[in-house]
């Protein structure tokens, strides 16, 4: 190649690296396509009209004035998701006036994360550098500290909202404004003496946190009953009817429209919270589990999907296996039970690939991982039509990388969401950009 | 015990520290660290120590024979700031200059997080006092000889060091209690400021080179024939004594520019040198004069945001301080974080671009330079221990996983035996168990629980936690 011609795919290279195309209509070109529900396609285009996926395959047309991208040989992935964070809700998690999670209430269902949702926030661009293109942002932190110290606590914390990693406002961003109610499950959880001590905590007896364990549960159910009736009420058009916010923000859920996202970490907890949903008819995804135990047959037969926490976790007792959190969701993958991953936190959700593939190291196959973070992830959320490959059709949240993006030293080489490539930067390439030039 | 029973336990012992003695590792990817890549090479362990390394070793007779095919082999992983194996609180928070304590006394040898570092292929700890003071307790840098006692697991020729921390910890406890809060206020301590931090710090040393001049005179008297009285000996001033004197590692707890910068002037005033710089977070924006100070800085991955003083982090520090001649590492802090510090080191390739020698140096060499034990550890050469760690398939892949760890030659972590293992230890825990459940319950008397004034159908929150 001549040294001109040398000079000017250089300068096209900066140029693709550097200005982000302004347009949902491209075609990406010269790539290897993993679909994920479909075998890899080596050197193949995939183009989107529109910021929906319109054709994938090797001799995909270029029509009149689209964009194109050539790919230069890198792998074309879907946009990886976070099935579960707090991004857009909490900035710096110490700042309490920064962090807008856990309002106060036993039962807030109509509150909706969306509307707190700051389009700002430096977290975002943070976590899309990752590749991750959408998350769900959880209005509760399923800490439920005060529960814990024989307060009120919270049962729902209210609609966890999938969102888009990129737009100028939360509408822009919103994918699925009420995509999962938001549920600290009760279970019965002991305070370690050491920190009654430490925090100055009442002292609590098992028989104490046993009766508020049940009460709490029965007015949950009660908390359903009701309503269960008031939609009945309300579709009777009963004289004295009164309009009830909270309960009216129920009506998705006794529809089986939104599922409840149950926070449940140990065995009997998921145990109950399927006893649960079986007794009050309501659809539930289990979140944030430590153990499986003997629930992987119930939760099969009950058909009920899993939001994994963090892979990268201690074990739970002092004689369990050191690599039991690394096992878990292989555990649940070999029960038949489908799972996707989240991180339950905000400043690392951009490690959620991390936390699938510390998953595929120790059991679960390789493209289950992938799975986690892409279809199954999609269609736990109730939006499998649209998200989670690259499919004919469905939203063009495309990354494009050097490699598995699953690999900490793949790189994330850029990325489109809707079909509208984004930048990769953020304030920590911001910090690198400025400081490197310190003379 | 019966008599041959217990020759044979002898026999056992005695056959295995011989096997201890002279391990082969054949055929694996070696990666030195500081001597590049060895492919289908081989590593003789003899004698607690590195032997041989290259293509191949000489073969020696009733040595254990590791077939190391497609696998690679590292140096121990080291860990420049960790918690582990300290038995209760790592704070000491009373008072602002805690350098009385000492964290050697309070080594757990059975914290089960020690093994659980071993299967993550780690080696060496910097065992730290926690950041609740300016100047914190001392520190102790310990090998992860699970199984053995606190004093065996001390590494033998590592200097002993000390803690500090600079900004939001150390001063918290000064703070005027909170408007909103609620209950009674928390007693405050001084310092309450990044001013008064720098003051704890300045006065201590200056006590310090007082009674470093009093002990100075007292001894020239002595030389001289005379008899004076000897100085009190102080507990508190005598580390820092041992810092003026080069004899004590400083590791500071940091985060901003402005106090990492401050620290190191401070020291320079008083004639001390700042070891390492921990968390350091904002590194890169003072990564020249750190590097002119001779600090090594040992930081996180990508931790940021959890705090204030943690928000202008990036996960491009480790890259850019290093670019600029700082000596890095990648710590932990933590219990779990410790079981992947390969995986860390493997973030920088994405954030900075670090090569993968330089990535793993992070995690091996580095931190063993800062702790001043890179002679013995750190790397796959000749003369230093046989520590060392066999990975699956690459370690600096998110795919890979530790199947074997050597700390001096002796094998203190297999996979395989751990896995074989298992079934056993739930078998043991089985028969327990069904022991316990099969003993009938007292009748003739009250249960115990109810003895402490109890209702007789509470369980105990062990079980409950179980």
């Amino acid at each position: 190649m001549s040294r001109i011609a040398l000079t000017a795919a250089a300068f096209l290279v900066a140029c693709g690296a550097a200005m982000a195309v302004d347009s949902n209509s491209v075609l990406i070109q010269n790539v290897t396509v993993h679909p994920v529900t479909a075998p890899d396609i080596s050197n193949a285009s995939v183009l989107v009209i529109d910021g929906k996926i319109a054709e994938v395959g090797s001799k995909a047309p270029a029509p009149a004035g689209v964009t194109v991208v050539d790919g230069q040989g890198l792998h074309l992935y879907p946009g990886l998701m976070n099935a579960a964070t707090n991004v857009g809700l909490s900035e710096i998690s110490a700042i309490r006036d920064s962090v807008d999670l856990d309002e106060i209430g036993l039962f807030n269902p109509e509150l909706r994360a969306e509307i707190a949702f700051n389009p700002s926030s430096e977290h975002i661009a943070v976590t899309r550098a990752s590749g991750i293109t959408s998350v769900i942002s959880l209005p509760g932190s399923g800490g439920n500290f005060a529960g814990l110290a024989g307060g009120e606590g919270t049962v729902i914390s209210g609609q966890g909202a999938l969102m888009h990693m990129e737009g100028w406002t939360w509408e822009d961003m919103a994918i699925k404004p009420s995509a999962v109610m938001d549920v600290d499950f009760p279970q019965i959880q002991m305070v370690p003496h050491q920190f009654v001590v430490l925090l100055g905590l009442p002292q609590r007896t098992f028989a104490d946190v046993e009766r508020e364990y049940k009460e709490r549960l029965d007015r949950f159910s009660d908390f359903i009953e009701r309503a269960r009736r008031y939609k009945q009420a309300k579709a009777a058009a009963a004289p004295d009817f009164k309009s009830d916010i909270k309960l009216e923000a129920m009506i998705p859920v006794i529809d089986g429209k939104i599922p409840l996202f149950v926070r449940a970490s140990r065995e009997r907890a998921i145990k109950d919270a399927v006893a649960f949903a079986d007794k009050t008819k309501v659809k539930i995804i289990i979140a944030d589990p430590l153990e499986l135990g003997s629930a992987g047959p119930l939760l099969k037969s009950h058909n009920i999907p899993v939001v994994l926490g963090k892979t990268f976790e201690l074990p739970l007792r002092d004689d369990d296996p050191y690599d039991t959190p690394y096992t878990l969701p292989s555990q649940f993958y070999k029960a038949g039970v489908k799972i996707c991953f989240g991180t339950f936190d905000t400043e690392f959700a951009r490690n959620v690939p991390f936390e699938a593939a510390q998953a595929a190291a120790f059991g679960l196959p390789h493209d289950e991982a992938l799975k986690g973070l892409t279809i199954n992830t999609a269609e736990i959320l109730g939006v499998g039509d649209q998200f989670g490959s690259i499919e004919k059709g469905k939203v063009a949240d495309l990354i494009l990388t050097d490699g598995d993006p699953m690999e900490a030293r793949t790189n994330i080489k850029r990325m489109f969401i809707a079909g509208r490539e984004v930048s990769l930067e953020s304030r920590h390439t911001r910090e690198y950009e400025k400081w490197s030039k310190r003379p | 015990m019966r008599p041959i029973a217990s020759l044979l336990a002898t026999a056992a012992v005695l056959a295995s520290s011989i096997a201890a003695e002279t391990t082969i590792i054949r055929n694996a990817t070696i990666l030195t660290i500081t001597k590049g890549r060895i492919e289908k090479g081989s590593v003789l362990i003899q004698d607690g120590k590195i032997a041989e390394v290259g293509t191949t070793v000489n073969a020696r007779s009733g040595a254990i024979v590791v077939d190391g095919t497609g696998k690679y082999l590292t140096p121990g992983i080291i860990d420049c700031h960790s918690h582990t194996a300290v038995e209760g609180n790592v704070n000491e928070g009373s008072v602002s200059d805690s350098s009385m304590v000492n964290i050697k006394d309070v080594i757990n040898p059975l914290d089960i997080n020690i093994y659980r570092a071993l299967a993550g292929g780690l080696t060496v700890s910097n065992v730290l006092h926690g950041s609740a003071n300016a100047i914190g307790g001392q520190t102790i840098v310990i090998k992860l000889r699970w199984g053995k006692t606190a004093p065996e697991m001390i590494f033998e020729g590592a200097k002993p060091g000390i803690k500090f921390a600079l900004g939001e910890n150390p001063k918290r406890q000064g703070y005027p209690p909170d408007f909103f809060s609620q209950g009674p206020p928390e007693p405050r301590r001084y310092p309450g400021t990044r001013m008064g931090v720098e003051e704890v710090i300045r006065e201590s040393f200056a006590e310090a080179k007082n009674y470093q001049a009093e002990w100075k005179e007292y001894n020239d008297r002595v030389a001289r024939g005379e008899h004076p009285i000897p100085p009190r000996k102080d507990l508190r001033l005598e580390p820092l004594v041992e810092v003026l004197e080069g004899k004590r590692y400083v590791h500071a707890h940091c985060y901003r520019a402005d106090e990492i910068l401050m620290l190191m002037r401070v020291a320079d005033d008083m004639g001390f040198k700042i070891r390492t710089l921990q968390h350091v977070l904002e590194g890169y924006k003072v990564a020249k004069e750190i590097a002119a100070h001779g600090a090594g800085a040992s930081t996180f991955s990508d931790w940021w945001s959890y705090k204030i003083e943690a928000y202008d982090a990036t996960p491009y520090n480790a890259a850019m301080m290093m670019r600029q001649g700082v000596v890095v590492s990648l710590n932990s802090d933590s219990d779990e974080l410790q079981r992947h510090l390969n995986l860390e080191a493997a973030k920088t390739m994405r954030y900075g671009g670090l090569t993968e020698d330089e990535a793993l140096a992070m995690v091996t060499i580095n931190p063993a330079k800062q702790l001043g034990i890179d002679d013995k550890v750190g790397s796959i050469e000749v003369g230093k221990s046989g520590d060392l760690v066999l990975f699956d398939q690459d370690p600096l892949s998110n795919y890979s996983k530790v199947l074997k760890v050597w700390i001096d030659g002796h094998e203190y972590f297999d996979r395989g035996k751990d896995l074989e293992t298992r079934g056993q230890f739930e078998q043991r825990k089985k028969v327990l168990l069904d022991k316990e459940n099969a003993t009938p319950a007292p009748t003739n008397q009250q249960p115990a629980n109810q003895k402490r004034g109890k209702h007789p159908n509470e369980a105990s929150p062990t079980e409950v936690s179980r």
